[in-house]
């Protein structure tokens, strides 16, 4: 093999498995390290920088970093990385003076959002702190998008929501509630806007058309329509025998929702067994701690209505083989099954739609009618029109959208200022050595053999006394100081200098992970087997070095599991080995603002 | 010298010897030497011979005399036993040892001071007598621990780290060994563990005195430029004469060797060596043969390593003296004591 280019930016960042999986980059190591100092603040502005909204991701993340934790593969569980951001937002102090400063002389450039939601929140968040005058139209009386009518207030409360967009609107944004956008035509004939960003959400619900669907229509309910209604106060009944159509995370919420709301007796109806179910395992595990049954292998067939009212429905009995990966080789329907029902709430699935976007403006549409999106970019087929967050892709989750904000607003300044927006700043990598003394450095290297926290929850009896009863209470002080001992930071990363090794073996014999060799080069596939530990996960890279000066030979570090404890940095007697932490400089619109001024020819 | 133990984490697929204990249930405490210093890979080593040859911990006896040498003795195998003795006594007390329980496997881990120089005679006496343990130099060729001063096996020509040149001809302990009519003598290198770890082995099952000179760089005080002990010194100029493979008992041969390419030899408990031979006309069997040629190759600067010379059907100690085969505290006490009649009986023969 080739040595490995660890100057290239994506190497060492990779190594960061949980901001490599994070949408929005978000420097995870970093701010458990300040947590763990107790520095609550600077937490939680390390995580603003990135992701926005540290209060409300800190509650109901998708978390894609967990899994990628290096944790859940050295030992069982991740770091719960996505409950110790909660923990920098509930103790943190006032961020008003740390928040970026906003201009008063504006740059003159006016920007249009559309949909008050994360996406649009995120380029505002980024457009005005650089003078721009941005405006925001929402069609609903309160801002924050789909984090607030699908996303029930027991598991997110309206404050950390309401607290979170006043950071952003008290910049200045121009909030227009009660706005909704009838035609992007007028919009764009009104004038005055430079851009326009769309962020406009996933909002229609999927229709399931089986009979009885009009029948019984005044029961059956389309989920994230209902959720919303229930958010705005405008549903607070259900009846006692509801059934779920769907298992993804809109059906968690329903469910959860309807016990809330007077239900007694509910059910999820899955088509397929548990391994194939959408929701996130620990939104299933919230929804089985609230006794809500989940049934399998049960796929609607008919509404059944009887004297015009819904009684139950109608599912096919569902077989299936399944090959050794897993996946379905075939299916059956062994019988039908009839359950009764007072109320039927259909969570499966949402979609993007535009009926507002007349389609002669230069706007392209594909042949589902979902808008041509410049996936780096976010520009639409009109130059200075941009899409973000579901509204560009389809559903995906909050931090995705915010990510979507981040690039659509560095984008949105590249149009204004008359440059290309594909020609973007590239992202980099600093290093900086953790060396203290001898054998100090400057982070806990420990490995700490404690196992995952557990969440405490509001008590059962508690809980459905009333709607907006947060049931996740945050980790107490002990919890959270023990939770971010179980960080590796591997962020401070193993940085190799060649030509400083003796190959005395020290760092190999003290490893306790065995991720180290020295050897022959040879190419990867064959190099991977003739490790101290065989490298089987090729998701993993192999840090290679060039030729070590005494024999030849090369060090080969295999990332998977490397515990970042130091130890072979500490063994080592000539300094090959360092313990360097890694900043990732994701670019965000005011890098590129920076960087386009200092471009910029100087008048003498 | 570490500030934080080694964590107990493991990688998860390490895999488990026929005790079902992986290599890190072999390790013991964290070493306090010198970041590099090449006793560390011997202990390293020794772990990885000990978990392969799936030794019982408690049936192992680790013993050493004074020295950076001597201390490592408590960074592997913490659950063995182990005598840290007095300085170049360690021969002595493994001598006791053994001949008091013959069952155990007895490793002694020493210097080049501790063995060269105070406890030279100790050394010659332990071959001499054919004590059956394995007896493993870490040599580097200066006394680390009071800060650098040439050995007794310090090379005519090599440097100090602060410039003074040594005069005074090495002891060479293989060839010493050798001279002695040393049943098992070898040479290795701490930076090559592919050579070193079946050594070790063999020597564990060797019915008799191993010894293995192994050739470990001091990484404070003679790794420079001028020194002949140093990591590229070494690496230049030693030369692995003869590869042996050991194959434990329980396991078949199952690397292909080309007629007339290995030789192999079995031990007295039937486990095999073969010897692969590196060096053209090199005889590992041939006392006299193998002496010259280790001589003549030392003139030209070369470490010869490797297997030097074995001859597995030697009679150990316990042989020689007509000893009982089980260990002292497992004979009945009556049996033990001669009782006061006994004494005076055999006093008796004196008089």
């Amino acid at each position: 093999m080739e040595p490995t280019d660890t100057s290239h930016p994506d190497y060492y960042h990779r190594v960061v498995d949980c901001q490599w999986a994070c949408p929005a980059h978000t420097d995870v190591p970093e701010y458990i390290r300040l947590i763990a100092q107790g520095r609550f603040t600077e937490a939680y502005m390390v995580n603003r920088h990135s992701n926005v909204f540290p209060g409300i991701l800190g509650r109901v993340c998708d978390r894609p970093c967990e899994p990628a934790c290096r944790r859940g593969r050295v030992e069982e569980k991740p770091v719960a990385i996505c409950r110790l951001k909660r923990v920098a937002a509930d103790h943190r102090d006032d961020v008003t003076a740390l928040l970026p400063k906003i201009p008063k002389i504006k740059n003159g450039r006016r920007v249009a959002c559309i949909g008050a939601g994360t996406a649009s929140l995120t380029v505002a968040n980024d457009l005005m702190p650089l003078g721009y005058q941005v405006t925001i139209f929402e069609q609903y009386g309160e801002p924050g998008g789909l984090m607030r009518t699908n996303i029930p207030s027991f598991r997110l409360p309206a404050t950390v929501i309401d607290e979170e967009i006043a950071m952003i609107t008290a910049m200045g944004v121009d909030l227009k509630l009660n706005h909704p956008i009838a035609s992007m035509r007028e919009l764009l004939a009104s004038g005055g806007f430079d851009a326009v960003f769309v962020g406009s959400g996933a909002p229609k619900g999927k229709e399931l058309k089986l009979p009885g669907r009009e029948a019984g229509a005044a029961n059956i309910h389309i989920g994230i329509a209902w959720l919303e209604s229930v958010a705005f106060g405008h549903i607070s009944k259900i009846g006692e025998r509801v059934l779920i159509i769907g298992v993804g995370n809109t059906a968690m919420d329903c469910c959860r929702t309807s016990l809330r709301l007077g239900a007694k007796n509910v059910k999820v109806m899955a088509r397929k067994p548990r391994g194939f179910f959408k929701a996130s395992a620990w939104e299933l595990d919230d929804a089985e701690e609230e006794s809500v049954e989940i049934v399998i292998n049960r796929a609607p067939k008919a509404f059944v209505v009887e004297n015009g009212k819904l009684v139950g429905m109608m599912f096919d009995k569902m077989e299936y083989d399944l090959d050794a990966q897993g996946r379905i080789t075939a299916e059956r329907t062994i019988g039908e099954e009839f359950l009764p029902a007072d109320d039927v709430i259909l969570a499966i699935g949402q979609e993007n739609a535009f009926p507002w976007i007349e389609r002669d403006l230069g706007i392209q549409f594909d042949k589902w009618d979902v808008p041509h999106v410049d996936k780096v970019t976010f520009q639409s087929t009109r130059p200075g029109l941009f899409f973000g967050g579901d509204a560009a892709f389809g559903p995906k989750n909050i931090i995705w959208a915010v990510e979507h904000g981040h690039q659509a607003a560095i984008s949105i300044h590249r149009h204004c200022e008359g440059q290309s927006v594909a020609d973007r700043l590239a992202p980099g990598v600093n290093l900086q050595s953790r060396k203290m003394g001898m054998h100090e450095w400057s982070y806990s290297n420990d490995y700490a053999p404690v196992e995952r926290r557990l969440m405490p929850h509001v008590s059962l009896k508690e809980r459905f006394k009333k709607l907006n009863i947060e049931v996740e209470l945050g980790f107490t002080a002990e919890a959270a100081a023990q939770e971010v001992q179980r960080c590796l930071n591997c962020d401070v990363q193993t940085v190799f200098t060649a030509k400083l090794c003796i190959e005395c073996d020290a760092c190999i014999d003290i490893c306790p992970v065995d991720c180290l060799t020295i050897t022959q080069n040879g190419e990867e596939a064959d190099l991977r087997t003739r490790l101290k530990a065989p490298a089987k996960n090729l998701a993993q890279p192999l840090l290679v070095s060039a030729g070590l000066p005494q024999t030849g030979r090369v060090m080969v570090k295999d990332e998977d599991l490397c515990v970042h404890c130091g130890l072979c940095a500490e063994r080592c007697p000539t300094a090959a080995w360092d313990m360097q932490k890694s900043y990732v400089h994701w670019p965000l619109a005011v890098d590129e603002a920076r960087d386009l001024q200092a471009k910029e020819p100087k008048i003498a | 010298m570490t500030f934080i133990a080694k964590p107990k984490i493991a990688h998860p697929s390490l895999p488990k010897n026929g005790l079902g204990f992986t290599r890190r249930d072999y390790e013991g405490a964290l070493s306090t030497l010198c970041a590099g210093c090449g006793h560390d890979s011997i202990t390293a080593a020794i772990v990885e011979a000990a978990w392969e040859l799936s030794i019982e911990p408690q049936n192992l006896v680790k013993l050493s005399g004074i020295g950076c040498s001597s201390k490592t003795t408590a960074y592997f195998v913490s659950g063995g036993h182990g005598f840290n003795s007095v300085h170049g006594r360690m021969p002595s007390i493994a001598m006791g040892a053994n001949a008091a329980n013959r069952q155990l496997k007895y490793i002694g881990v020493s210097g080049d001071g501790d063995t060269l120089s105070i406890g030279l005679g100790q050394f010659c006496h332990a071959i001499r007598r054919n004590l059956n343990m394995l007896y493993i130099i870490e040599n580097n060729g200066v006394y680390g621990l009071t800060k650098g001063q040439f050995s007794a096996s310090a090379d005519v020509g090599s440097k100090a780290k602060k410039g003074e040149t040594n005069f005074q001809p090495p002891i060479d302990p293989v060839l010493l060994a050798m001279t002695l009519g040393a049943s098992f003598v070898a040479r290795s290198f701490s930076g090559d563990k592919s050579q070193l770890v079946p050594l070790i082995q063999a020597g564990l099952n060797h019915n008799g005195f191993a010894l293995i000179d192994v050739l470990s760089p001091c990484v404070t005080f003679n790794d420079h430029e001028g020194s002949t002990k140093s990591y590229a010194y070494t690496r230049e100029h030693y030369e692995p004469a003869v590869h042996a493979d050991f194959i434990p008992l329980e396991r078949e041969i199952t690397a292909n060797y080309g007629p007339g390419e290995a030789l192999p030899l079995v031990m007295h408990d039937g486990s095999r060596i073969v010897l692969r031979k590196c060096e053209d006309g090199y005889d590992p069997t041939n006392r006299s043969a193998a002496q010259v040629y280790i001589q003549e190759r030392m003139k030209d600067g070369e470490y010869l390593t490797g297997l030097l010379f074995v001859e597995p059907s030697q009679n150990e100690f316990h042989t020689l003296n007509g000893t009982p085969a089980e260990p002292l505290n497992s004979i009945p006490y009556e049996k033990l004591s001669p009782g006061a009649k006994g004494l005076e009986k055999i006093l008796s023969r004196y008089r």
